[in-house]
């Protein structure tokens, strides 16, 4: 049940009150608790201040919305308030580290762009007014506006109709500066086309970056978005997706290094039979904060998808954060969707935060669930390999590795599994060490 | 020629609420190698805490008593040294390990037992081999651990490790319940080929009489309340096919 069903009856009710007050079934304790909880909704402001409209301002009123689906949205960053670890959006965000991406000029310069693989796909640099440029969303944040009012040129990845490409499209990103930037890349994929592309950002960068995927009718995209900048980087990429009728769209997440890196991957569906899967993995060090924020908007009839998100944190003030939205409209009969987040707390030290959210407006579904668990090294799987004989120590980083090389496997591709597990085995023999 | 000797065995299954509740009441057994040791008894009569508790599961805490193995004292040795040592578990509910292919697990675990990486010449070869005759097919070596496995894959797959790991003494806890007659013959004929090739020892947990039929045991031992009961021959299952574990539940409830 959705919240905006449940205060429906709360908005209705004015039968039982002395004074003013109400009693009988309806009484609650607390001004704006309900018996089921607190109340968003319009109406029922107990200090006769103007009503909350979810809809509209949400992060602008300074209260937690209530449904993703009232998200404010803009191109424009003066159109968003100036961040506050208040907003919902914010709240886990340690935002003194964002070193001025959410209100300083982002004049840097932004990461280079090199390009590998990927046969017949067309690599470009685009002024601000080509029509590919905001196809596929608009910012629905203040940090991710202001590098949309603020890049000058952007990477199209164009991939063409029927295209099927047979090499991994290698896109890399190297940062070379610790000025503020800003940074624009669109993946344009063509109907019933099929490729794969990796975004890989290394070096050093304080970087907001909008990333566009439109993935056309018929089409099939998988996107890897790697993660392995050095230990003093800042990196915010709002990763939206668009899917036409009968699209797949696979997003693989990966945040390894860098000293705060917030991605937030969402999907929107335009037509039916979609179907999308986003999996990630992110290893959290000492001092580390990465998270991860993603949304699915389930707003047109049958479609599918599936979401499955790992950590592991290690070490002092290692702070991992994942916020999954997946949201059902009314009209998005047929719906089958599910996401899981895992964690693993490899020691004492590290916090992390796993909000799971899954707002269902029509129980015309085909199923829909969540599960979130953060927890210790599991001591039946030690257990059963050290009863094969295998040393202790080896037992744990097998698991460990094990646990998050489920999620690379989901690549697909054997010879970028294995630089994934590589890059993974460099972040885990830094902190054995 | 190996002894595993356990004496005047107590041991104690520590709860959730960390209370522990004594199990095993006094257990006495010695295995040689090449002796078939069939454990039975029935259900909560403590057959998989002795496995369990030989092997070293932390669920389980010995209150007095020993075990050694070749004079060796196994108790006062790590889960994983007891495998290193010499000791394999054939378990009843093998977990799930996600992410960890079997392929890398077998090899893991035979160059921790042999203290040296198996031969890269043969490895393979002898890995396929004993996999075509348990009948499993050799795409579980891509597969997570016991991931999506069947109950009767399961087993295979123990009784895999079996063949791989040539311990010195094996414990099956109840590697026949789950499968059908077929995968029940493939089972035993692997434990066999481990008795007959290795000369391994074997304690055979089971309810049930039916895999005595494939895997011949010397020894019959009754496992009532947390000790042996009663002991005798092959003929002592056959009484026990006929006439269930009644008697000795009757015996332990006076």
């Amino acid at each position: 049940m959705s919240t905006t069903d449940q205060t429906a009856r709360d908005t209705q009710d004015t039968s039982e009150e002395v004074g003013g007050v109400p009693t009988g079934e309806d009484r609650v304790a607390i001004p704006g608790m309900s018996q089921e909880g607190e109340t968003l909704q319009e109406g029922r402001n107990q200090a006769g201040e103007p009503e909350i409209r979810h809809t509209q301002h949400g992060d602008i009123s300074g209260v937690p919305d209530s449904s993703r689906a009232g998200r404010f949205t803009s191109y424009d960053v003066a159109d968003f308030p100036p961040l506050t670890s208040t907003l919902e959006d914010w709240r886990f965000t340690p935002l003194k580290r964002l070193r001025g991406l959410d209100d300083a000029a982002l004049d840097g310069p932004a990461p280079a762009v090199s390009v590998t693989g990927g046969d017949a796909v067309e690599v470009t640099s685009v002024p601000r007014d080509d029509a590919r440029i905001g196809s596929a969303g608009i910012p629905e944040d203040r940090v991710s506006a202001n590098a949309w009012s603020s890049f000058r040129e952007a990477t199209v990845i164009s991939i063409p109709r029927d295209a099927e490409v047979q090499e991994p499209l290698i896109v890399t990103f190297t940062g070379e500066s610790d000025r503020p930037a800003a940074q624009h890349v669109v993946i344009d994929a063509g109907e019933n086309s099929r490729a794969l592309v990796v975004l890989r950002h290394v070096g050093t960068a304080v970087l907001s970056q909008n990333v566009e995927f439109s993935v056309s009718d018929g089409a099939s995209l998988t996107v890897v978005s790697l993660q392995e900048w050095t230990d003093d980087s800042v990196h915010a990429s709002s990763q939206q997706a668009r899917l036409g009728k009968d699209a797949t769209f696979k997003h693989v997440l990966v945040s390894l290094g860098g000293d705060l890196v917030r991605v937030t991957p969402s999907t929107r569906f335009t037509a039916t039979g979609g179907d999308v899967a986003m999996y990630g993995l992110t290893f959290v060090d000492e001092g580390q904060h990465l998270e991860s924020r993603l949304f699915v908007d389930h707003s047109v009839p049958r479609c599918k998808s599936r979401v499955n998100y790992k950590s592991a944190l290690q070490g002092e003030n290692a702070h991992g954060v994942w916020v999954g939205d997946v949201l059902i409209r009314a009209e998005a009969e047929g719906t089958d969707t599910y996401e899981l987040n895992r964690n693993l707390i490899l020691n004492d030290g590290p916090r992390m935060d796993s909000v799971p959210n899954l707002e269902i407006e029509t129980g015309l579904i085909a199923g829909a669930g969540h599960a979130s668990t953060t927890g210790q090294l599991d001591d039946e799987h030690l257990y059963y390999l050290m009863s094969r004989g295998i040393p202790e120590d080896q037992a744990r980083r097998l698991v460990v590795r094990g646990f998050l090389f489920e999620i690379i496997q989901q690549v697909g591709v054997e010879a970028l599994e294995e630089q994934l597990r590589a890059s993974l085995e460099d972040e885990l023999a830094r902190t054995e060490s | 020629m190996s002894t595993l000797e356990i004496k005047d065995l107590h041991a104690s299954v520590i709860l959730d609420d960390e209370t522990t509740k004594p199990i095993l009441k006094g257990v006495n057994l010695t295995i040689n190698s090449g002796e078939v040791h069939a454990i039975m008894g029935p259900n909560g009569s403590g057959k998989s805490t002795l496995a369990s508790t030989i092997a070293g599961h932390p669920k389980y805490q010995v209150d007095s008593g020993s075990v050694t193995l070749d004079g060796q004292d196994v108790l006062a040795m790590s889960v994983d040294e007891r495998a290193r040592a010499g000791l394999f578990l054939a378990m009843q509910y093998p977990v799930e390990i996600p992410g960890v292919t079997t392929s890398n697990f077998l090899r893991s675990a035979k160059t921790a037992v042999d203290g040296e990486a198996p031969s890269l010449r043969t490895w393979t070869k002898d890995v396929r081999a004993a996999m075509e005759k348990l009948k499993i097919d050799t795409d579980m070596l891509l597969r997570n651990v016991n991931e999506g496995f069947s109950g009767g894959e399961k087993k295979r797959h123990e009784i895999l490790q079996l063949e791989i790991l040539k311990p010195k003494i094996a414990l099956l806890d109840e590697t026949d319940s789950g499968l059908d007659v077929d995968a029940l013959k493939i089972v035993s004929e692997g434990v066999n080929r481990a008795l007959e090739q290795d000369n391994t020892g074997i304690m055979l947990i089971t309810h049930y009489t039916r895999i005595l039929r494939y895997i011949k045991p010397q020894f019959v031992h009754v496992f009532s309340d947390g000790r042996v009961v009663d002991q005798g021959g092959p003929e002592l299952a056959e009484q026990l096919e006929n006439e269930g574990y009644d008697r000795y539940v009757q015996a332990a409830a006076k």
